[in-house]
């Protein structure tokens, strides 16, 4: 890992790296509210069947996991266990929000209970917009997390600082 | 009585003695294990913090709150058409089932009613959205004891019953169809026909399920006499639905109180199973579906032409007053009670919600029971978070 962290990795080396990592996602399902349900129906149903994209969706803890789908309404009395989540999780890592009550508090702007947004408490990388989005609409924001994986910088990435949004 | 002698006597108090030492090694220590808020079993974000006596709870407290979204408090800002899709979200397996008691609440403070084919429509959506809920919990109660098989199932079926409910209402989840007055919309051309199909295959997947999962040996062992829930102690906790039913009491808000749903036109049988365990759970929630399909099958042929939608002003005020409707939803009873001030909105909706209810027996259910069984009778139990926690 030497040449990782003095910056200096060839090319092709990378590239390769990276596709290695964007298909075998372990993905752990933070299921929360409707959209875990239609997350289910993405990962475990056999019509949507989400391993054919190198996403496995059955990881034993969050520990062993690199992708989290945040799916479905946080709200503040979750909020803090859903840190705790991603803080045990390995680097590098990424989050999928789904739905719009994880993207924004979706029909709950004006609870007084809801946090309006998981962004507020933990990077997010996709968003899935929809209430709730379809299956083919999750399989869509991991397809493009794995296309964001593939030109990923990974001297930048292994070093801890945020990655740059294109 | 006879005399005991001092060696007697002191050979007795060595052994009490001795007792007493190997007790106090072999004491165990009690442990409180935490299950949740993130856990398969709990279908969403229920905790549960048991304490253990070795394998053995001898106290389980749920712990509520974690999907808490304020459903009573925005339904005070929302206008009645904004509140149909907000409720939607209630319980999200069975979605079209949650509007319909409030819409019918709403049509009782205005007088108005629905024409007969709407009526019908609703009825039939009613059961579709029963039939959507209770497909996955056949699935995912044998996920509980550790088949995995099943729930693979009943999402591949699961999603033939969605796509009818889409291409009728335009929602694959959440249909927001329900209007106060009748309708949104007609149904599309060769539904009826589809539908029939569809039910056709449910009436398969129940065959597989019960060729599946209930011969197996493993399953009657995990659930047969687990969970008994006597019947006066069920209804004291005010369970409904299913678990009431899977105790023998014979209660089906259905066939007892309509209540502008037309299921005093079909013939079908209320099922109740007399064991209260939690395979009897089991076996009621997979005959409902079944008598579901039938349901739907029957309001089928007979579907009445003529309008959809009732006269209503284009702006809705609803009448002041109270109103209090239930109706038997997937998860239980579920009923709404609104008051209404004349406004654009609501002044107040208290939901009454089945899961609640439901669940509200764990704390006496799992006293006693091993921790292998939380995760079946929870499961049993069957409730969905938003519908608990509101």
């Amino acid at each position: 890992m030497g040449l990782v962290e003095s910056g200096k990795i060839p090319k092709g080396i990378t590239s390769l790296l990276n596709m290695s990592r964007k298909y075998s996602l372990w993905v752990y399902q933070w299921g929360l509210a409707c959209c875990a349900i239609e997350m289910g129906a993405a990962f475990g149903s056999p019509r949507y069947d989400v391993m054919r994209l190198g996403v496995i969706p059955l990881p034993a803890s969050p520990r062993q996991t690199d992708l989290v789908v945040v799916s479905g309404t946080v709200t503040d009395k979750m909020a803090p266990a859903v840190k705790r989540l991603y803080e045990q999780m390995p680097e590098p890592k990424y989050v999928i929000s789904m739905g719009s009550c994880a993207n924004c508090g979706g029909p709950y702007w004006d609870s007084y209970s809801v946090t309006k947004g998981v962004d507020q408490i933990i990077p997010v990388d996709v968003y899935v917009p929809g209430c709730p989005p379809r299956p083919e609409a999750l399989l869509e924001g991991i397809v493009m997390l794995q296309e964001r994986i593939q030109n990923e910088d990974m001297a930048a990435r292994w070093k801890g600082e945020s990655i740059v949004v294109d | 009585m006879t005399d005991i002698s001092d060696r007697q006597q002191l050979g007795y108090i060595a052994s009490q003695a001795a007792d007493a030492r190997l007790n106090l090694e072999l004491e165990t220590e009690g442990m409180t294990l935490n299950i949740g808020p993130q856990h398969p079993a709990t279908h969403g974000t229920l905790r549960i913090i048991a304490k253990l006596d070795g394998e053995q709870v001898i106290a389980a407290d749920p712990v509520m709150g974690y999907m808490h979204r304020g459903y009573e408090k925005l339904t005070e800002v929302r206008t009645y058409p904004q509140v149909t899709s907000l409720i939607n979200r209630i319980d999200w397996l069975g979605s079209f089932a949650n509007e319909v008691p409030f819409i019918l609440a709403a049509e009782q403070l205005m007088e108005v009613e629905a024409p007969p084919r709407a009526q019908w429509i609703r009825t039939i959506l009613f059961e579709m959205s029963r039939i959507a809920n209770v497909v996955l919990f056949l699935g995912d109660m044998a996920v509980q004891v550790g088949a995995v098989t099943p729930v693979f199932f009943a999402f591949r079926d699961r999603e033939h019953i969605l796509n009818q409910i889409e291409s009728a209402t335009g929602g694959r989840f959440h249909p927001n169809f329900d209007r106060i007055g009748g309708l949104k919309d007609d149904l599309p051309a060769g539904w009826v026909a589809e539908t029939k199909q569809v039910m056709k295959k449910m009436r398969g997947f129940c065959d597989e399920i019960e060729t599946l999962v209930m011969g197996n040996e493993i399953f009657q062992k995990r659930t047969r006499g687990i969970g008994v829930i006597p019947p006066d102690v069920g209804l004291q906790y005010g369970l409904s639905g299913a678990n009431i039913r899977g105790s023998g009491v014979d209660w089906d808000v259905r066939r007892d109180n309509p209540n502008g749903l037309v299921y005093d036109q079909v013939d079908w049988k209320v099922w109740t199973h007399p064991d209260g365990d939690s395979f009897s759970r089991f076996w009621v929630r997979l005959q409902e579906v079944r008598e579901a399909t039938k349901i739907v099958d029957q309001l089928l042929d007979t579907i009445p032409a003529g309008p959809i939608m009732a006269k209503v002003p284009r702006i809705i005020k609803v009448t002041a007053g109270e109103a209090y409707v239930e109706t038997e939803n997937p998860l239980g009873v579920m009923g709404y009670y609104v008051i209404s001030k004349g406004d654009l909105v609501p002044y107040r909706v208290k939901i009454r919600s089945a899961s609640f209810n439901n669940m509200s027996i764990t704390p006496w259910l799992l006293k006693g029971v091993y921790v292998p069984d939380i995760v079946t009778i929870l499961g049993s139990l069957y409730f969905i978070l938003g519908d608990i926690d509101r």
